[in-house]
Order: C-alpha cells, then structure tokens, then sequence
C-alpha cells in the first residue's frame, strides 16, 4: 500500500483547498510544503515585528450574504467554512487612473459604468453590450480555446484609452502573458473584479490561511514542512513517488503538485515544450505612521498608468515604474485598526535582477523603491507620503524565484494553462497558477476542481 | 427502515453540503435542483457523503436518481437494505 492516496506538493492556497476536499472524503493526503509557512505566493512573514502579507492585501470575487450562485461562495460550501471565519470587508471603491483620466469602480458595475458614461460618453454603449457579452460567455469550459482579447474588445470599444484602462486592472490582477490576454482569462478576471468585487480578510490573508489550515487538520490532513521536493520517480507513465530533498521517498497514488507547469515536468525529469512565463514583479511596503485617508488617499486599489499606451511587458530595466498598482490596506475597513500600509507593485525583468553582482543588489532594490515611488507621487497618485514612512521592505523577482521557485520569477506562472490539470503522467496533475485560474479565489477554487474531478469523481 | 427515514438522510446530507439552503418546504416530487439551486459541485458532494456515511456508491450514470427526494427513496432505499444500513 501507498504511504498516502494522495501527496499535493504545496501549502499554496491550491494545496489546501485540494487537500480539505480529499481528507474530507477519507483519503490520506499529505501536504509537502518546502517552506516553514504556509500560504505560498498568497502567505505572511515577519519583519521587525511587523506583520506583512504577500499578496494584493484584497481578495476578489466578492458577493453580498446570500448570494448562492458565485464562485466565493461555492467554495466556501466546498470546503465547509462558515462565511463568518474569513471576516470579509468589501471595499468602498478602487479606480483606474490614467493620464487626465480615472475611472472609479465598488463592488457593483453601476459606479464604473456611470464612471464610463462620464468619461468615454461615445463608448457606453459598446460597454454595455462589452458587459452582456461576458455575462453570456460560458468560462467554465476546461478546454476553452485561445482567443486575443485586444481583439475581441475592439468589437465593443473604439477608444484605445478605455480599452488600456480596463486591460490595466485586468492585467494586473493575474495575467501571465504580455501585451494581450487570453479571452477566457480576462472573461473570469473581469467578473471576479468588476461584476463581484473586491474585499479584504480583517486580519489580512493570514485570517483566510488559518482557517484552511484548521480545517485541513480536522480531517486529518497531514502536513509535511520544511520539506522540499527534490523530483518525482518516474516509470511506466506514472509517478511512482516524491523524492525528498532529505533523502526520503513517499509513495502515493496520486500525485497533485502546485509547482507550476514547467517547473513541475521538470522535477519529473520530462522537458517541456510549454512557453516559460516572463512577467515578474518589484514590490515595496510602506509602513506609514499615519493612516493613508488622512491625507487624502481614499481607493483601496489604484491600477495606473502615466503612458500614453498601456503596454505591460517585461521592462528593459530593473523596473517599469510607468504603470503598476497602489493597494492600501486600510481603506477597505476603515474601523479596523491597522498600521498605514501602501503597497506598490511595478512589472521588473527577472534577468537584470539575477544578473546583478550580489554588491550591486540591495543598492538597487532601495533604488528602485524610491524611484517607483517618486514616481507616482509625482503623477499625483499618491500624497508625500515620505515624511511618514517609519519602514519599507522590498521584493524582487529574485526573491519571488527563491520563494516559490518559479522560472523567471514568473508570479501569474506560464501562458498556457492547462484547465483540466492533465499532464502526460496519469496520476500527476497541475494545481493552482499554472492550471489556470489565478487570485486567492481562484487559486482555492483550483484546487478544489482538480480534487473533484481527478480524484474524487475518478473514483465513482 | 421507512421512506420517511430515507428522505431525512439525505436531507441531513444537504443540510451539511449546503448550509444555508432552505429545507423546510421541499416537495419530494420535484427535482431538488430546481428547488434549492445545487449545482454540480453540490450533487458530487451529497454523493461523497452517501459513500462516507453509509457505504452506499453512486456511479455518474445513476446521479439522475438523486433528482428529487421521491426519486432518491425508490434509489436508494433497497441500497441502503442491501448495505445493511440502519437509519
């Protein structure tokens, strides 16, 4: 008998939400997990007794009590957890902000299409029906075919700004690919933002990640941490066992693993013809001695832009501090009492920073954070909040590398995806960024359609 | 073991897979679908719970069975006298 039914490689959101669902039905499932922490790219950590979250700071998706038929609460159901644990606050508004433009948006479409009524009155129309459009498309699908969404858009929008502006948020929030964006991805990404919503765990992510975690142990999960994998044993088109970087092997029958696509093939000595991600990001955490809306800075979110295009591409330079995201925590709850946070996130070229002589690094990386962050509160993004910075720390896509061991430091992992989690091994399977669907819902709802339908419908 | 018994199993299944849902007024004719929105997610997990509590399996060509609560009864019922289940 094998040591575990199931081994899920990774204590990701995917990995979790995989694993409540199989421990939930009585298999033995084992959790490997190279880091001390759990959470992944969506996970907490420490600095000078601080405590920071990884991720947005928001989680998308969201819907009012009661609302049944939508993916947070469905996986909510999924997984048995009261909506109440994850003390959800929605967010009041976010907005798009380009140059002589901004859109705002809240958790109903009426605000942004009022917004767009105002800005873009010749394109409304196109907008509606733009909306229409991704209420009819069936994004369910496991094999969707490929299809530009710059094209498909131009169908509805004839002004390349308001196409940019809502590219900006989309993009931003989850797309691996430069430049364009695959239609199904943008159809899920612009539901879960602009027809549900935005919201924030009180308690930030680590609210969410201890709720998992628990339920995972109640149905006797197992967890192994701290424990890296060093490649699978391969024979006869299957995996036969997952080798520890200690040494160790375990067997088991099935073999879920959040690693990525690529990066998975190639723990199982296989090459893979699949396109490597590219996109990485800078990102740097403001800790502020003072509450961000007091001076004036009210969105949750501002996706932004001071171009005269929106490109988003891999910089030629350590960043491309020109467009990116300003998420402040704050201003989802305002009664929540938290220390000032402005986060910021800025696309950055993996290669220029594995490249830097270790000498070079930490100069740039201060560098970079202060040129990201003069640069929007130069184009009026943000108040000076420099008098009031009491800390920073940064992340690079070096350190996402190191973290999660994504090639390139690629965050939203490969281009293609791979939505029905198959790979050439019949009892391995993709989880979480690279199967398809991305952002904390996304990742959780992930995990749990892959258990479903691989193990737990296999089975019937 | 009585239909009455039979019908409360598997109300008490969908009282754990989908908390909120209303079941105080279901008609046993009707399709529980139409009645109480389960979605296929939901179906797969009231499924998962018959096997888990009762040693009772379901294969994907019978879950049209499990329509509604009268269908679920004339289902199940003999499977669970067969499994020696005791309601």
């Amino acid at each position: 008998m094998s040591d575990y039914d199931v081994i899920i490689v990774g204590a990701g959101m995917s990995g979790l939400a995989a694993g409540i669902r199989l421990a939930m039905f009585d298999r033995r499932v084992c959790i490997v997990e190279q880091h001390d922490q759990f959470g992944g790219l969506n996970s907490f950590y420490t600095r000078n007794g601080r405590l920071f979250d990884v991720g947005l700071h928001a989680l998308t998706n969201y819907v009012p009590d009661g609302v049944r038929a939508a993916p947070l609460p469905k996986l909510l159901r999924q997984l048995r957890i009261p909506r109440d644990e994850w003390n959800l606050a929605p967010q009041r508004f976010s907005e798009i902000h380009f140059p002589d433009r901004r859109l705002r948006f809240g958790n109903e479409i009426g605000l942004l299409t009022e917004e767009i009524a105002r800005e873009f009155p010749a394109q409304i129309d196109g907008f509606l029906r733009l909306v229409q459009a991704i209420h009819e498309y069936d994004d369910t699908r496991l094999n969707p075919p490929k299809q530009s969404t710059r094209v498909i858009l131009a169908d509805y929008l004839t002004d390349p700004v308001l196409t940019d502006m809502i590219l900006c948020a989309v993009m931003y929030y989850g797309n691996p690919q430069p430049r364009d964006i695959d239609w199904t991805a943008f159809v899920i990404l612009f539901k879960s933002i602009f027809l549900e919503g935005l919201c924030r765990p009180r308690g930030g992510v680590r609210t969410i990640i201890r709720s998992l975690v628990k339920r995972f142990r109640e149905c006797r999960g197992v967890f192994r941490m701290g424990c890296a994998v060093q490649s699978f044993a391969v024979s006869d088109r299957r995996v036969q066992g997952v080798v520890l970087e200690n040494g160790a092997v375990l067997t088991a029958d099935v073999v879920l693993s959040s690693a990525g696509y690529p990066e998975t093939m190639q723990l199982c000595h296989e090459t893979s013809a699949q396109i490597e991600g590219r996109l990485s990001f800078f990102e740097s955490i403001f800790v502020l001695n003072v509450q961000p809306s007091e001076h004036g800075h009210k969105a949750a979110i501002v996706f932004f832009n001071d171009n005269d295009r929106f490109t988003y591409d891999k910089p030629d330079d350590l960043i491309d501090p020109s467009s990116g995201v300003i998420c402040c925590p704050n201003n989802f709850d305002e009664t929540e009492t938290i220390e000032g946070m402005i986060r910021l996130t800025s696309l950055a070229d993996y290669d220029r920073w594995a490249n830097l002589p270790p000498a070079k690094y930490a100069s740039a990386r201060q560098d970079c954070c202060q040129r990201a962050l003069s640069r929007v509160i130069q184009a009026g993004l943000l108040p000076d909040i420099q008098p009031h910075v009491v800390f920073v720390d940064s992340f690079t896509p070096k350190t996402i590398r190191d973290f999660t061991r994504h090639i390139n430091g690629a965050v939203y992992g490969s281009p293609d995806k791979h939505r029905d989690g198959k790979t050439p091994l019949e009892n391995l399977f993709v989880i979480g960024t690279d199967q398809g669907y991305l952002g904390i819902v996304g990742s959780l709802l992930s995990g749990i359609t892959i258990a479903n339908l691989h193990v737990l419908s296999a089975d019937l | 073991m009585t239909d009455e018994q039979v019908k409360k199993a598997v109300l008490d299944i969908i009282a754990i897979v989908s908390p909120d849902a209303d079941l105080s007024n279901i008609d046993p004719a009707v399709r529980l679908r139409d009645q109480l929105e389960l979605d296929s997610m939901d179906f797969l997990d009231i499924v998962m719970e018959l096997r888990k509590r009762f040693k009772v399996e379901v294969p994907k060509e019978d879950y049209m069975q499990l329509a509604s609560l009268d269908s679920c009864v004339a289902y199940l019922k003999p499977k669970f006298e067969t499994a020696g289940v005791r309601l």
